[in-house]
């Protein structure tokens, strides 16, 4: 198989574009695809200050590596979640961000949940019914609350995420299956900041998880490979090897159909986003919007763990 | 023979086939992995040689 640009031989095959690449071209071509994603959504700009979500995996590596290397102002943000269960995986996650971020002359703040807040995540879902039965939701609950207080704190214009297409077309399919039309209309590459919550963005939603192994392989950064304990026979992943059995038949059948589905909902296929959006209240311990009057869910969460007033440190 | 590893599995195929004959002869979904030998990566046309040990570096991440 050759570049189809220089005709040496191809180090990466993309059916779904029918395009094979050599490793200098690729590595060219992944930067010009995110770059293009940033453009067409309107992301952000060069003039803004992003936080990017580093959590030590070959995708948000990989994400700060594209914006350093496309001349954006971009900072990490890793949270110590204190997940050790037998491999260290927070510690050495932590330490290839760290290694990461010192070879590329990068800043990366950290947050140790278990300093800040008293408790790792392990405590957390043990100690709590939501962490018992669903600990991948209460994770996402904890960092959306950390990386939203830092973003706010730290005054960025922008919350970068590492999200693949294959993470995007996992969850639409789960949100497909369960007709969950609140979801899907928030689902896309931005979610607009408003009072209190910062801008989220994902770069990287329309390359393949696949595309982005490979970049970081050809890049040579050292991610984790390990997978985390808690994410071992969960749902998205048992949704994206069904969409991998999918794409196998039918290259290019995962972008279709996340394209298709912003296509729709930009041509107003589902209710317009001002009809059902909640009004949003400050929480009564940290301040960050919540849809119901009180606590917000992050608060909830930690009253079970730690009842005394939650510090909401600086990093 | 020719090794393919992926995370703790091990399986052997015989030379001069290609990378995905030898994936789809041991159910691996080529969508699912990226194939590195010496560290280098190799497409699916690839033809196997005899003593080749191709590690397979799983796309799919979780957490």
């Amino acid at each position: 198989m050759k570049c189809r640009i220089c005709g040496e031989k191809a180090s990466v095959n993309m059916r779904e574009h029918k395009l094979a690449l050599c490793k200098e071209h690729y590595l060219e071509w992944v930067p010009a695809q995110a770059e293009r994603s940033i453009k067409k959504y309107g992301l952000f700009t060069h003039n803004e200050k992003i936080l990017v979500a580093v959590s030590g995996g070959k995708d948000s590596l990989s994400l700060w590596d594209i914006l350093q290397r496309l001349d954006y102002h971009a900072e990490g943000l890793y949270i110590c979640l204190g997940i050790d269960e037998g491999i260290s995986y927070s510690t050495e996650s932590q330490r290839l961000a760290e290694k990461f971020a010192s070879e590329h002359n990068l800043k990366l703040n950290v947050v140790d949940i278990q300093k800040e807040y008293g408790a790792t995540l392990p405590q957390i879902t043990r100690e709590t019914h939501r962490g018992r039965i669903k600990p991948c939701s209460v994770c996402g609950l904890v960092k959306r609350h950390v990386l939203n207080r830092v973003a706010r704190d730290l005054a960025f214009d922008v919350l970068a995420t590492g999200h693949n297409l294959d993470d995007e077309a996992a969850v639409l399919f789960g949100n497909t299956l369960s007709w969950s039309g609140e979801y899907m209309l928030r689902q896309g590459p931005m979610l607009p900041g408003s009072s209190g919550l910062a801008r989220k963005v994902k770069p990287l939603c329309r390359l393949y998880e696949r595309e982005m192994l490979a970049y970081a392989l050809l890049r040579g950064i050292e991610y984790i490979y390990e997978e985390c304990p808690y994410s071992r026979g969960s749902t998205s992943i048992y949704y994206k090897e069904l969409l991998n059995r999918l794409e196998n038949d039918r290259p290019g059948a995962k972008l279709s159909f996340y394209l298709s589905f912003l296509e729709a909902r930009k041509t107003g296929l589902f209710t317009e986003r001002e009809k059902i959006q909640a009004e949003l209240h400050p929480c009564f311990r940290c301040g960050q919007p919540t849809s119901a009057p009180g606590l917000c869910s992050f608060c909830r969460l930690m009253e079970r763990i730690n009842p005394l007033p939650v510090h909401e440190g600086k990093i | 023979m020719v090794k393919l590893i992926l995370r703790k599995n091990e399986y052997e195929v015989r030379p001069g086939m290609t990378l995905l004959d030898a994936l789809k002869k041991n159910n691996i979904l080529p969508e699912g992995v990226i194939a590195t030998r010496n560290g280098e990566l190799i497409e699916e046309d690839e033809i196997l040689k005899e003593g080749d040990i191709i590690k397979l570096v799983a796309a799919i991440s979780g957490g």
